[in-house]
């Protein structure tokens, strides 16, 4: 059933090594159009990780990614880390790609930030207007002597109903960290929005949110993936926000990929329950 | 958006009011009047505080190139503007020079700022991967690197080395130097609120959310560097005509400091702030403090402390409670605004309208 949708996303043989430490260790996910999936495991699991490897934050040690079937990352391990390489498949890309992050975000990638990271001088409705600059297509003159006038006016109007869609239009003159956490959170989802994404990478939505606001917020996702004809990355510590949700679940655990599968599936998992509830002995077994 | 277009009325209105009130001063006092040196150095000032704003206040690189800009724009104003006839004697010591033409002083003046746009553009490819104190001793070291090659022998044809470049056309009145930088600084504040200043604020507030919305960190970070020193250029070239002759030997990193005291004084961030603080700095070291570098007599009493160098303790001082009293600058990022002086007046907070 899955085979027939667009493949939006897959990473193969990810790995992020820091010195010794190896973050994520060969990831290998994929998820198709119009899934909701999610990226769960213990704190430090590498969750974050994986999603700046994705958007071009962090280059991966070894590993590609590709974004609707191109390649957006790719890299083999090189110079120093070629002796200190804990992981597989050394040999086995040797194409090099790396775009910077705004490359990733035209592209369609969009993301939030686990802490929060709204621009802290503007307001609600300058934070999200900022994200429609990357679609513009005036140059510093023109955009100087308002010669986009039509443009500046659609981006204004975009801007105006993103925030409209997640329900801040009525705060749209405050300071964005004047807003509660939970607008916050909003906030950041509406001005990834206004870039236009096709796949919407969401770290940790709900942190800091209580159950009422979690399940509203879990609503609000498949609500605004159905409104926008988008796929969503989600990486998410509460349980019932990710079961309820997500077509498929990824687990990884200091690094590793320890199980995937439907969220029944991976409830029900004694590797999974392990590594959360974790047992005397904690090897992965 | 009408309330937009009201403001920008009442704002026209005002600079037109300013000019005619300069006019009339110009009218009314001796062309020797210390208000008029103050005013003229002020207003320069203020377009080369605005133009390091662009770049530190509003795209958060603190960068220390000033007065390197500023000296570039100075001597290709110069440079392609001194009269033919005067050269062979500005330029004795080198035949008369290489250049031998000479433009209007309005392209010299555009030719100043596009000059050290391009040094600021070729500076920039290695110098902007570098952040925060480390950009600022790049741009510094850039400085200095600028200024004693100014002076360096065999540029001598070129720049005349260390002597004296002089006879280029200046201006008389005041009106000019206010003319040219109120164009100037017109077209910041309109870059500054246009799509491309929005991406330069959200780069000064969060490096790594801007990139994540698609903006491209490199480009902006340039584009930024490139037109504050356009302007830079533009205003040390103004301040070459101010002072009738220049000099590479003064364009010191002192300068790029007193402009960084008036961005900062003036509020980092701040437009208004800037121009504000830049002829407060000017009059204050210049004018209202003079009197403190004399010896005076009451009577037979002879007051203490006045002598040669006491001002700038003084100046120190003032500067000193300044920063302690304002943390933020006298503006903070806030601008001097109309709506806002009329609201506290009438004690009623409006909302604000940006659409």
């Amino acid at each position: 059933m899955m085979a027939e949708r667009e493949r939006m996303l897959e990473l193969t043989d990810i790995t992020m090594q820091f010195g010794g430490v190896v973050a994520v260790n060969n990831l290998s996910m994929h998820i198709d159009r119009g899934e909701i999936v999610a990226l769960i495991g213990p704190n430090g699991a590498g969750k974050t990780t994986a999603f700046n490897c994705v958007t071009g934050v962090y280059k991966p040690t070894n590993g590609q990614v590709r974004y609707r079937g191109g390649l957006i990352v790719s890299n083999h391990p090189t110079g120093k880390m070629k002796n200190m390489y804990a992981g597989v498949n050394a040999d086995k890309y040797q194409e090099v790609v790396e775009h910077t992050p705004d490359k990733i975000t035209k592209l369609g990638v969009a993301r939030t930030f686990q802490n929060i990271r709204l621009f802290k001088t503007q307001t609600a409705f300058e934070n999200v207007l900022i994200a429609t600059h990357l679609h513009r297509t005036s140059n510093p003159f023109t955009a100087t002597f308002r010669l986009n006038f039509r443009e500046e006016r659609r981006m204004r109007e975009l801007a105006l109903e993103m925030l409209s869609v997640v329900g801040l239009a009525d705060v749209r003159d405050e300071l964005a960290t004047s807003l509660p956490y939970g607008k916050q959170r909003r906030l950041e989802i509406a001005r990834a929005l206004a870039t236009k994404p096709q796949l919407l990478l969401l770290d940790e939505p709900a942190a800091g949110m209580n159950p009422q606001e979690t399940d509203d917020l879990g609503q609000f996702i498949v609500e605004i993936k159905n409104q926008f004809d988008l796929t969503v990355f989600l990486i998410e510590h509460h349980m019932d926000l990710v079961m309820d949700i997500s077509d498929r679940i990824y687990v990884i655990d200091f690094g590793k990929l320890i199980a995937h599968g439907l969220p029944q599936e991976v409830q029900d998992n004694p590797d999974v329950i392990t590594a959360y509830l974790g047992v005397e002995d904690d090897e992965p077994a | 958006m009408k309330e937009n277009k009201i403001s920008w009325f009442i704002g026209l209105v005002l600079l037109a009011l300013m000019f005619v009130g300069l006019y009339a001063l110009e009218k009314a006092l001796p062309p020797s009047t210390m208000l008029f040196t103050i005013l003229k150095k002020g207003v320069i000032y203020a377009l080369i505080a605005v133009s390091m704003n662009l770049l530190n206040g509003f795209t958060g690189l603190f960068s220390l190139g000033q007065a390197g800009f500023m000296v570039i724009g100075a001597y290709t104003y110069a440079i392609l503007t001194i009269p033919v006839n005067m050269r062979a004697m500005i330029y004795q010591y080198y035949d008369g020079g290489v250049v031998q033409f000479a433009l209007p002083a309005i392209v010299g003046l555009l030719c100043a700022g596009l000059v050290a746009a391009f040094f600021a553009f070729l500076v920039g490819l290695p110098v902007l991967r570098l952040k925060s104190d480390y950009l600022a001793i790049a741009t510094l070291g850039f400085a200095e690197i600028i200024r004693a090659f100014i002076q360096y022998e065999g540029l001598g044809p070129l720049t005349n080395g260390s002597n004296l470049l002089r006879r280029f056309p200046s201006f008389t009145g005041i009106l000019y130097p206010f003319a040219a930088v109120a164009i100037c600084v017109a077209v910041i504040v309109l870059l500054i609120h246009s799509t491309y200043g929005r991406a330069l604020k959200a780069i000064r507030d969060d490096e790594t959310a801007a990139e994540a919305m698609g903006i491209n960190l490199f480009f902006h970070k340039q584009f930024s560097f490139v037109t504050s020193s356009f302007f830079a250029g533009i205003g040390g070239a103004l301040l070459a005509m101010y002072q009738g002759s220049i000099q590479a030997a003064t364009f010191k990193s002192a300068m790029t400091y007193e402009i960084l005291l008036i961005v900062v004084i003036g509020g980092m961030g701040s437009i208004t702030g800037s121009i504000i603080a830049s002829f407060l700095f000017v009059a204050s070291s210049e004018w209202w403090l003079r009197f403190l570098d004399n010896e005076m007599f009451i009577g037979a009493f002879k007051m203490p402390l006045l002598r040669s160098g006491f001002r700038m303790v003084v100046f120190s001082v003032i500067i000193m409670a300044v920063v302690l009293l304002y943390r933020r600058g006298i503006m903070g990022d806030k601008e001097f605004n109309l709506r806002r002086i009329t609201q506290h007046l009438t004690g009623k907070k409006g909302v604000r309208h940006d659409g």
